[in-house]
């Protein structure tokens, strides 16, 4: 397998080409705007939580095929599970994406660990999961709606 | 003499070493230039046998140092056409140059109401120190969009400077569309109305000859590493009855007369503007890029640089799903932005990097103008001297290759 393939794997490709949980989301319990100024991308996150669980997520914005995979596969993640799970699993991402090994419970996630060893794309991959995490600080915090800057949210790099 | 692009290649050791398995083809001159190895051998040389801090101490070395770091400066005042030296200051990178600027001449200058007149094509770096200045001063912005054929439209900049305009400042060579500005035309409005006129050399300096005095420039700003120098130095020009007018910018040692506890008188220029140690190899390294660029003659780079441009457009013009942005004529040099259709430029940037060929994507830190373009971000190619025609035809033939491998990807 080239270089090339190992990062954007056939069902990378294949979620940039068709996402899911695209577009906005009405009712919602959050809305994040996540930005990364290096490219000036921007993805913009709805959340619809209810007794501590995500009951839907949806994204809209612009973005790469690896940012635009990545926010289409943590959605169909989220989707349903309580919000420990859900840092957990935004931990279990992060640690992936910096090379640091996959955690089974990321699932089909998994197909993104290539990106691991693109430094320069990591940021793509990440904006998702760092909005997801600002998204439910700022509904923890009661907040309707935030903006968040990959270069500035935790991405877990530390 | 006409560049030979395949000869200068082996005047830089990094282009001969390997990316992804795949030769180097080096495509982001714009973002930074490689360094030659007659660079690299100056700032040896200087470090191994005559490095000391310059304008202090008493010794042999610390003489020899300041010898070398005042020969830069003698050598950038030669490259600009300046009449002098003195009024030469080394900055870190044209951004800082602007920065001084802003503030040295800005705060001073600049009243409620004054007008600020600048480009969409400008790069954040001489858009962002003038939104600070402004806001602090109670100054006005105004912007210029650009004509049809994607050149500054001139008629817009005349209306756009008034009674009011203090300062006119704008690029040399766009880091984006490749097309020369018409400085010269433009140094005439704005001093029609006594504004002072700031030019960003940041891509000319690379690429062109730059004479100061002809372009009726009040200030110019370039950078270091974009001329094959170390990063870390650059230069900033200011004619010199008026910069010998402007307070000092940063404090420290260097830059002063004499020093109490509670006050301090300053310098003359351009040590005025010259605050702690400076960059002083990598001044030497300058030095070293510029006798280079000279040797090859920056008239012949620049007739290189416009053959190139115009070959790749119109090679990548005949790919489908390409577009190309900036203007075509003799004012255009060798940077070549594009897209291709339905992949991203990261997209695009990665998969060619993977070819072994580097570009440059994203807004090239010039989000205005990419709002004019009517783009998010651009991939970009960019090229020097050491760019020959085959290394162009690897990157078509790589993009070819991206295009087929993200398919329908939206």
């Amino acid at each position: 397998m080239g270089f090339l393939d190992q990062i954007y794997r056939d069902a990378v490709l294949e979620h940039a080409r068709s996402p899911r949980n695209r577009g906005a989301l009405d009712p919602y319990s959050v809305k994040q705007e996540g930005i990364n100024p290096s490219c000036g991308d921007e993805l913009v996150l709805y959340l619809l939580v209810r007794d501590g669980v995500v009951e839907d997520a949806r994204f809209a914005g612009h973005g790469c095929a690896i940012s635009q995979a990545s926010a289409s596969m943590m959605t169909q993640a989220v989707k349903g599970r309580a919000i420990a799970e859900v840092e957990t699993l935004i931990a279990h991402f992060k640690a992936m994406i910096h090379g640091k090994g996959a955690d089974p419970s990321l699932g089909d996630l998994v197909v993104l660990e290539g990106i691991s060893k693109l430094h320069a794309r990591v940021k793509c991959a990440t904006l998702a999961w760092v909005t997801l995490d600002a998204a439910l600080a700022a509904e923890a915090a009661g907040q309707r709606a935030g903006q968040v800057s990959v270069d500035e949210g935790s991405d877990g790099s530390a | 003499m006409a560049i030979d692009a395949a000869a200068r290649r082996g005047d830089f050791p990094i282009l001969s070493r390997r990316v992804h398995d795949a030769p180097l083809v080096y495509l982001d001159s714009a973002a930074s230039a490689q360094k030659p190895e007659r660079v690299l051998a100056a700032v040896d040389a200087f470090y191994r046998g005559h490095y000391a801090n310059v304008h202090r101490g008493a010794h042999t070395l610390s003489a020899e140092a300041t010898a070398h770091y005042e020969a830069a400066r003698v050598r950038v005042a030669r490259f600009l056409n300046a009449p002098s030296e003195r009024s030469v200051v080394f900055v870190r990178n044209a951004t800082e140059g602007i920065n001084l600027v802003a503030h040295a001449w800005g705060r001073q200058a600049l009243h409620a109401g004054d007008e600020i007149v600048l480009t969409v094509a400008e790069h954040h770096a001489n858009l962002v120190p003038w939104h600070l200045l402004a806001a602090e001063r109670g100054a006005v912005i105004r912007g210029v969009p650009l004509g049809s054929d994607q050149r500054v439209d001139m008629e817009a900049l005349a209306a756009a400077i008034g009674p009011r305009t203090k300062l006119v400042a704008t690029f040399h060579l766009s880091n984006v569309l490749g097309v020369v500005n018409p400085v010269a035309r433009i140094a005439e409005l704005a001093h029609a109305v006594g504004a002072l006129f700031l030019v960003d050399g940041a891509q000319a300096a690379p690429h062109l000859p730059i004479d100061v005095q002809a372009l009726g420039a009040d200030a110019y700003v370039f950078s270091g590493h974009k001329v094959g120098a170390p990063s870390g130095i650059g230069a900033l020009w200011v004619r010199e009855p008026l910069l010998r007018d402007w307070p000092p910018f940063l404090g420290g040692g260097e830059m002063i007369r004499t020093v109490e506890v509670d006050r301090s008188t300053y310098a003359d220029i351009p040590m005025r503007f010259e605050a702690g140690t400076p960059a002083i190899a990598e001044a030497v390294g300058l030095h070293a890029a510029l006798d280079y660029l000279d040797d090859l003659g920056l008239a012949a780079i620049w007739d290189h640089d416009r053959a190139l441009a115009r070959y790749a457009i119109g090679r990548l013009r005949a790919l489908d799903g390409v577009t190309l942005y900036g203007p075509e004529g003799d004012d255009r040099g060798g940077i070549v932005p594009f897209n291709v259709a339905d992949v991203h430029p990261h997209d695009v940037a990665s998969a060619l990097d993977a070819r072994g060929v580097a570009v440059r994507a994203g807004h090239h830190c010039a989000q205005p103008l990419m709002r004019a373009l009517g783009v998010r971000s651009t991939v970009r190619a960019s090229f020097w001297l050491h760019t020959t025609r085959a290394d162009i035809d690897l990157l078509v033939e790589a993009i070819e290759e991206v295009r087929d491998f993200f398919g329908a990807v939206a």
